[in-house]
């Protein structure tokens, strides 16, 4: 565990990214192969299971460190994470450990297997062995919530330079659903076949959002299409089975079984990037509709009346077994279409439909659509361009409409935690009715440091009354909220909820007069809602 | 009523017609320490211990009407017996003691109990109703031991000096600047931004021993200090002040880098956890030691302290004021007065 600790140590301490990729590649090279695997994994995304409730945790820590259950409630609100509270009021550790990483990790395993009285002994034992640094680590794998400042490029780029494969073999080798227990180093980093797992996706292309269209150059060279609002998904069909991944690498085929039927009707060995959509017969249903079935893992049969969904589709990635990546664009959308000319009407996939433009004037006019379309933008793709990995600039670009946005009053202010402890950064936001200000969004997001730094030392000198971690503020601040989406919510006494509102300017030459009405948010509801 | 009353000017003392860093202008003004959320301007009169006076005319102007007084030196104000006593948290801070007609109170200003090598050490004071500070009264607060901070701090700085970079450590300009200043490996070459060395000056003026130092001004030529440590306030860093260093390993040293999230959202290369205020164990060491059974809490985590104070059998409230500890300004990003 103390290599593991150093390790996290050495990547979440500095902000250089090459000292983190020369740590991790320094580890990859040296850490047993047990400990490589679980440390690729956790740094991936990929974890033990939660054996342990977090609540059961919480009652032990506090107990241990001899503090009252709310105190430890209190300390959690402002570090924001339950295992560095934890390993932050627990007691200086009495022994120490030189166990590794992977026996840890096989001890929680053995410890959940037992009664709670012995897991609780056990977790104990393990507290007062692990130094604070090895303590949160342990912690974590506890919780299971483990994630650390390094994305996953730069943990496939250290091992690339520890493991001489190449970078983008390595990405596609480490997607997909392994985990320690069902392989080995050599199994995932070294064996010939990386399709040796049937469920493997390919890494997922994302594109940058478009500043300045000028920037294209000749309109012949792109296609257009839109960008819709659903759930990105990319649909793998091998050997008789389908398997549904989302962007952040979630297995979600069992939430969405209308896709299943499409074994039937397309080739195995077939692979399709799109989007899945809420649709009502032959146009997108709002985002707002798709959402209850995201967080479920079965789905009733009235949600499934309710809300069905079909995939949209994007891009053939993979056609009769073989990886088409490298063909042009062009040539694997034809593809495509010639694929889902296949299938019978009301099957769950559409091509997604190409929008006609010649020139950049009639671009502008069809994203100027979008929003009544239930789409967020327009996508722009070269048309000679290869399926590429990650987040690339050049070939493909999004081009989201502008947010809606609506100037609003701030009325409450809370710190922020984690990253945020000591900083007011939470806020409320109301529009005026009448003489009354109506609280109708919180945002947490959109200013920068230095105005979340000014906004606090306001907060501190103009607080009116506290509720508990809350303070009311004299409703004189005003912010331009964007938004996404806009829907009627029973549960908000302005009767609306928003779609990842934020913080657009702080307007401090705006007056507090000038603010916005609740009768414009509920036309801009019956608008767009 | 108390020996104190809790004002929007400041803590008020009736017997003795004075207040205790108090924020808005009054006649008379017994000032803990020269932070300015404690030491502003504005008052007809002032009065500190004589370590914290130069300081605070520096910071408030050399006219302004300041009176001193030393460590344990009792001294009567109106109907109050007034005396100052070590509060451990900078050179010259005090806790303020005021006894009326038997009964004690005592302000703590801003403390913290363990020894910096620096200041005078904390000095506990008995009293009935102690107002006390808790800027980090959560236990999530638990400050590095002093020996163990110098050789992090020692080391960080060697593996920087080896690999030829310059280390910049961002530290509040009053205080924790030369706490770290006396604890470091004295073998320099150590550089100081001006806001450090103004204070600094102004300490060994008045005798404070500090390791030779040397003012970054716009002639200094960084070329010829590689692997010098910088001692910098904190919203120096990321500035084109400390850009012109070129690539350095950056760190902070506050009791905040206590917090991972905090570490990170300062997106230093180190953080280093140290204070001038006391831990979560300090607070309630202090608080126990002087026998006080009324304890007000003040600026910092003021509701989860008071609960748990009342827990332990306290008759605890809270004080609003101004006081925003420096830390908690620091962080925020308020700027030093001077």
């Amino acid at each position: 565990m103390k290599r593991f600790a150093a390790l996290f140590a050495a990547v979440d301490q500095t902000t250089k990214t090459n000292a983190k990729v020369a740590a991790l590649a320094d580890y990859f090279r040296e850490a047993p192969e047990a400990d490589k695997l679980w440390t690729l994994a956790l740094f991936t995304g990929r974890r033990p299971r939660r054996t342990i409730t977090a609540g059961r945790l919480r009652d032990w820590a506090a107990e241990a460190a001899g503090l009252p259950l709310w105190l430890f409630e209190d300390s959690y609100a402002v570090v924001g994470d339950l295992a560095e509270t934890i390993s932050l009021i627990l007691p200086p550790p009495t022994r120490s450990s030189d166990e590794s990483l992977s026996f840890w990790i096989a001890e929680i395993g053995r410890l959940s297997k037992q009664d709670e009285p012995a897991r609780k002994a056990g977790i104990l034992d393990a507290w007062d062995r692990l130094a604070p640094a090895e303590r949160l680590l342990f912690t974590k794998l506890l919780t299971g919530g483990f994630r650390v400042g390094v994305s996953a490029r730069l943990v496939t780029r250290a091992l690339a330079q520890a493991s001489d494969v190449p970078e983008a073999e390595l990405q596609h080798r480490l997607m997909g659903s392994w985990t320690p227990a069902n392989t080995s180093w050599k199994g995932l980093i070294e064996a010939p076949d990386p399709t040796a797992d049937a469920s493997r996706p390919y890494p997922f292309y994302l594109a940058y959002q478009l500043d300045d269209p000028g920037d294209l150059g000749d309109p012949a060279d792109w296609f257009a299409e839109r960008k819709w609002d659903g759930i990105r998904g990319q649909l793998i069909l091998r050997g008789g089975d389908h398997y549904l991944w989302s962007r952040g690498e979630d297995l979600m085929t069992d939430r969405f079984p209308e896709l299943a039927e499409l074994t039937d009707r397309l080739p195995p060995g077939t692979v399709i990037d799109g989007e899945v959509l809420a649709w009502d017969g032959d146009a997108p249903l709002p985002f707002a509709r798709l959402q209850p079935r995201i967080g479920r893992k079965t789905v009733p049969k009235k949600l499934l009346a309710e809300a069905p969904v079909i995939l949209m589709a994007y891009d053939l990635l993979e056609e009769g077994g073989a990886d088409i990546r490298e063909v042009p664009f062009q040539e694997r959308r034809a593809r495509l279409a010639r694929l889902v000319e296949t299938l019978p009407p009301g099957a769950p996939m559409r091509l997604s439909p190409g929008v006609d433009f010649s020139d950049l004037d009639m671009l502008v006019e069809e994203r100027a659509a979008s929003r009544d379309l239930g789409a967020e933008g327009l996508m722009l793709k070269r048309r000679a361009s290869p399926y590429l990995s990650g987040r690339k600039r050049g070939d493909w670009w999004k081009w989201k409409v502008d947010p809606l946005t609506i100037d609003a009053v701030m009325v409450y202010a809370q710190a922020g935690s984690g990253r945020r402890a000591n900083l007011f950064t939470d806020f409320t936001f109301a529009v005026s009715d009448g003489d009354e200000f109506v609280p109708f969004t919180k945002a947490y997001s959109g200013l920068t440091d230095a105005e979340f730094r000014q906004i606090t030392a306001w907060v501190r000198r103009n607080t009116l009354q506290r509720f508990g971690p809350v303070r009311q503020v004299p409703p004189t601040q005003v912010f331009e909220i964007a938004f996404e989406g806009i829907q009627a919510s029973p549960r908000h006494k302005s009767g609306v909820a928003l779609r990842f509102p934020r913080m657009l300017r702080w307007r401090k030459d705006k007056p507090v007069g000038e603010i916005d009405t609740l009768e414009h948010l509920k036309e801009m509801l019956a608008a767009y809602g | 009523m108390g020996v104190l009353s809790f004002t929007d000017r400041g803590i008020w003392c009736e017997a003795g017609g004075f207040y205790i860093d108090p924020w808005r202008p009054v006649a008379k003004a017994l000032v803990t320490h020269g932070h300015s959320d404690h030491a502003r301007w504005g008052m007809d009169a002032y009065l500190s211990t004589d370590i914290a006076a130069p300081v605070i005319r520096q910071r408030l102007g050399e006219d302004i009407r300041l009176d001193t007084i030393r460590y344990g030196e009792v001294r009567r104000i109106g109907e109050a017996d007034v005396s100052f006593h070590p509060a451990g948290h900078v050179p010259g801070s005090a806790q303020i003691r005021i006894e009326v007609q038997g009964e004690v109170w005592v302000v703590s200003g801003d403390y913290k109990v363990v020894p910096d090598g620096l200041s005078d050490p904390f000095e506990p004071v008995s009293c009935h109703a102690f107002v006390s500070e808790c800027t980090f009264g959560l236990p999530v607060f638990r400050w590095t031991p002093q020996d163990e901070l110098k050789r992090q701090i020692d080391g960080w700085w060697a593996a920087n000096r080896a690999a030829g970079r310059v280390s910049m450590l961002g530290a509040y300009a009053l205080g924790k600047a030369q706490r770290l200043l006396a604890m470091v490996d004295p073998a320099g070459p150590i550089l100081t931004h001006g806001a450090v060395e103004n204070v600094n000056e102004t300490l060994r003026a008045q005798g404070i021993a500090l390791p030779d130092t040397i003012r970054v001004t716009p002639e200094t030529n960084v070329k010829d200090y590689s692997g010098a440590l910088v001692i910098a306030t904190p919203s120096a860093l990321g500035t084109p002040w400390a850009r012109r260093f070129g690539t350095v390993s950056s760190a902070f040293a506050s009791g905040w880098m206590a917090l991972r999230g905090v570490r990170r959202r300062r997106a230093a290369d180190r953080g280093f956890v140290v204070s001038d205020h006391a831990d979560w164990d300090g607070l309630n060491a202090a608080i126990r030691e002087t026998g006080a059974e009324r304890v007000f809490v003040t600026h910092g985590y003021t509701s989860s302290f008071r609960r748990w104070l009342e827990g332990e059998g306290y008759d605890a409230g809270i004080v609003a004021t101004e006081w925003e500890g420096d830390e908690a300004a620091e962080d925020a990003g308020v700027e030093e007065a001077s």
